[in-house]
């Protein structure tokens, strides 16, 4: 058996983001490129027919870099929001119109999903048919406490 | 249980132990009696030395002379392209290396693994024109046995087996590996008891004839 | 001691109304969804209709049951870091006897195991975690509250609606089934015949993995479509081969040669120095570990093949898969040297026999060899 001190040890005074678990410089490993033939077909069926995607990025086999390297060939677009909804959800428009970066957090600002959506407006950004549905319900019983209170007052 | 990875780990295991030691001993049972029998003693004088002829005729009696090339062109070409492809793929695919690594040591650069698919794909399609050639050319028909067609499809079976695991075109892969590695273990077998044999007995049969021509001062 | 109380039956709610309950809005549901989708491996277009099944789902009662084990499936379950999701399933699912999780000891968590039992009769899920000594095997090797393992697994399924291996032990008989097997231990599948199992192996498996099957069943009421060894299709359908990153490295014959040269720095493929990546199936390409941080490829380190049926017993961690489990080059030495005895002997026997053919050789004439034809 060789003594410990056999062992190798480096310090790798590099920053983090040049860094991967591996100790080896982050490296593009070409599994982006797919994703981006993806994301074109899917921004064909959208023009065509209006049919969104969404694709979800955890479920890819990235290795270091290639998040990176999609994202930094996507762009960042002029949009950002964020939903309230059981912890943080950010979203980023990409810089091509029509693919949206939808970060799904906990209320950790762990992260629970990474999707790419391809769409004209983000499905979690728009009101849901439920909530739209009691929306004029909501708003009458508003309406009419407003009245009511208007009333009281004059 | 006999799951697709219970059976790879018997072909990889018990099974293999068992196709190694037949055939380890079966092809050294062959060639210690061709070497112990040898040849029947000649008393006359040798004109010429017979290992450097001997080793020559190993060499040249690999390519096929202008007549035989003439008479069966398809034979030689064919027969060639599938030899050397089995034998690159055979010896210069990585796994192969690195079982003939654990068990003997010695090991060698591999070729890229899309070459040695390709060159697989190749050999694959020379086997089926060898059959082919086999079953419709009228003599070869007609002096074609039993054994042929076994050692045929046997070897075959190793190659479609290996190409296939290789490509992944079967799932699962233990499954697949594992008919691989047991058609090599069949191979492995068979070898000492048929015409595989001639894998290790064609160069002694070379140069047995090499020394013979050489002994007479003949050119070999 | 006082004779336990008798556990209330739990008030039946679907987990529309108790996410409702909590306050989470219809956007959260939505994410709620979309996470669940993620976590149980399938893609986001069925997102609608995981929150038509989660809407009506209801929470499932769990008993956990935990053998031969190490309580590595335990830490790993409960080391998974989407706390948010997680505490609502764990919260969903009615977690009524893991004793290694569980605040009640000695009688009181008997009781709740059978509490559950009855209350759930043909409805709880059983999981189990680690192998079983056999019923032929001494009973004394590993016991709870008295009971053998086998004993307790055969009264606990015995109105189970279905039962989850999990980790490499309880689905395949893992390390204390390795050879020589010295407690006869046993895998669920192997001892439970009549009940629909499924097999989540791992050593230990992915935390997102055993939460997707319990998620699964919880959202659809049925168990996920499974492969022969009866593992989830979902995460374990494909080899880690396949879905690694490191796999042009393969394709293009740049291989690591040790764990500290060029190759290895550069993150080339591993399969030489013994990655079990080409014929294991399992997630860890995808949803990696830790909170997708890394996993062990992309740390450096080949795959052991943890998740296939008696990886102990498989060969060396570090052969390549190519590498016969036994045989070394002595083997085939000696078998050689056999041959060639053997051979020598027939070479030497036909000698004698030719020579006493030579002694004893008779002139024969042709109206003899006429008769004979």
């Amino acid at each position: 058996m060789p003594s410990l001190n056999h062992i190798p040890v480096t310090l790798d005074t590099r920053p983090l983001g040049d860094r991967t678990a591996a100790g080896c410089l982050a490296r593009r490993h070409g599994n982006a490129t797919p994703i981006l033939y993806e994301l074109r077909h899917a921004l064909d069926r959208l023009i065509t027919t209006g049919e969104t995607t969404k694709i979800d990025l955890a479920a890819m086999p990235f290795g270091p870099g290639d998040l990176d390297h999609l994202l930094s060939v996507l762009g960042t677009g002029e949009v950002q929001a964020s939903v309230d909804a059981l912890g943080p959800t950010r979203i980023q428009e990409t810089g091509i119109a029509g693919v949206w970066l939808v970060d799904y957090l906990s209320s950790e600002a762990q992260r629970l999903a990474l999707h790419l959506e391809i769409a004209t407006v983000p499905e979690i950004l728009r009101p849901q048919p439920h909530d739209l549905d009691d929306a004029i319900a909501t708003l009458d019983a508003r309406l009419s406490a407003e009245a009511s209170a208007s009333s009281l007052t004059s | 249980m006999s799951g697709s990875m219970e059976f790879l780990l018997w072909t990889k295991g018990p099974m293999f132990d068992i196709a190694i030691a037949i055939f380890a001993i079966g092809l050294l049972v062959r060639i210690a009696e061709i070497f112990m029998l040898g040849r029947a003693k000649n008393f006359a004088e040798p004109r010429a030395g017979e290992w450097k002829p001997g080793l020559t005729t190993v060499v040249t009696r690999s390519f096929a002379d202008p007549g035989t090339f003439k008479r069966a062109p398809f034979n030689v070409v064919v027969g060639w392209i599938w030899h050397v492809g089995f034998l690159i793929a055979l010896l210069l695919f990585l796994p192969h290396i690195e079982l003939i690594k654990s068990l003997t040591g010695l090991s060698w650069p591999a070729l890229p693994n899309p070459l040695i698919s390709l060159v697989t794909a190749v050999t694959l399609i020379a086997l089926i024109a060898t059959l082919v050639h086999r079953m419709t050319h009228p003599v070869k028909r007609r002096i074609s046995t039993l054994e042929d067609y076994l050692v045929w499809t046997v070897v075959f079976a190793v190659v479609l087996t290996g190409w296939l695991a290789y490509t992944r075109m079967v799932n699962p892969y233990p499954l697949i590996l594992g008919m691989h590695i047991l058609a090599a273990e069949i191979m492995l077998i068979i070898l000492p008891f048929t015409k595989l044999t001639h894998i290790f007995t064609a160069v002694i049969a070379r140069w047995y004839n090499g020394a013979a021509y050489g002994r007479k001062g003949v050119q070999s | 001691m006082a004779a336990p109380k008798t556990l209330d039956k739990p008030i039946e709610k679907t987990l529309g109304e108790s996410l409702r309950e909590r306050g989470v809005s219809r956007r959260g549901f939505l994410k709620f969804c979309a996470a669940t989708a993620s976590m149980m491996a399938l893609p986001p277009t069925l997102v609608p209709t995981i929150a038509a099944a989660l809407e009506q789902a209801k929470r499932p009662s769990v008993i956990w049951l935990s053998f031969q084990e190490c309580t590595a499936c335990t830490e790993s379950l409960t080391r998974s870091h989407a706390p948010t999701v997680e505490d609502l399933i764990l919260d969903i699912i009615s977690l009524d006897y893991h004793h290694t999780l569980q605040a009640a000891a000695g009688d009181a968590a008997e009781l709740a195991r059978t509490q559950a039992m009855r209350d759930h009769a043909g409805e709880y899920l059983v999981l189990v975690d680690g192998s079983i000594p056999g019923p032929d095997a001494n009973p004394g090797f590993s016991t709870v509250a008295g009971h053998s393992n086998y004993d307790m697994l055969m009264e606990t399924v015995e109105h189970a609606a279905a039962v989850i291996a999990i980790g490499t032990c309880a689905a395949f008989g893992g390390l204390p089934g390795a050879n020589p097997n010295p407690t006869g231990a046993k895998s669920v599948m192997e001892l439970v015949k009549d009940k629909p199992i499924v097999n989540v192996p791992g050593c230990p498996p992915i935390p997102k993995v055993i939460t997707g099957v319990l998620v699964h069943y919880l959202t659809f009421g049925t168990l996920p479509e499974l492969d022969a060894y009866g593992r989830p299709l979902a995460f374990y359908g494909q080899s880690i081969h396949d879905r690694c990153y490191r796999r042009p490295f393969y394709d293009k014959g740049d291989f690591a040669k040790s764990f500290d040269d060029k190759g290895a720095r550069l993150g080339w493929c591993l399969y030489q120095l013994g990655c079990k990546g080409p014929s294991t199936y399992n997630a860890c390409a995808t949803m990696r570990w830790n909170d997708g941080t890394s996993w062990p490829v992309e740390a450096g380190h080949p795959c052991l093949g943890c998740s296939e049926p008696r990886f102990w017993d498989a060969g060396g961690f570090y052969n390549p898969v190519s590498v016969p489990i036994s045989a070394s080059g002595m083997n085939v030495l000696g078998a050689a040297a056999a041959g060639a005895v053997v051979g020598g002997a027939v070479a030497g026997l036909s000698k004698v026999q030719t020579k006493k053919a030579e002694a004893h050789r008779q002139p024969v004439t042709v109206e003899e060899l006429e008769q004979k034809l």
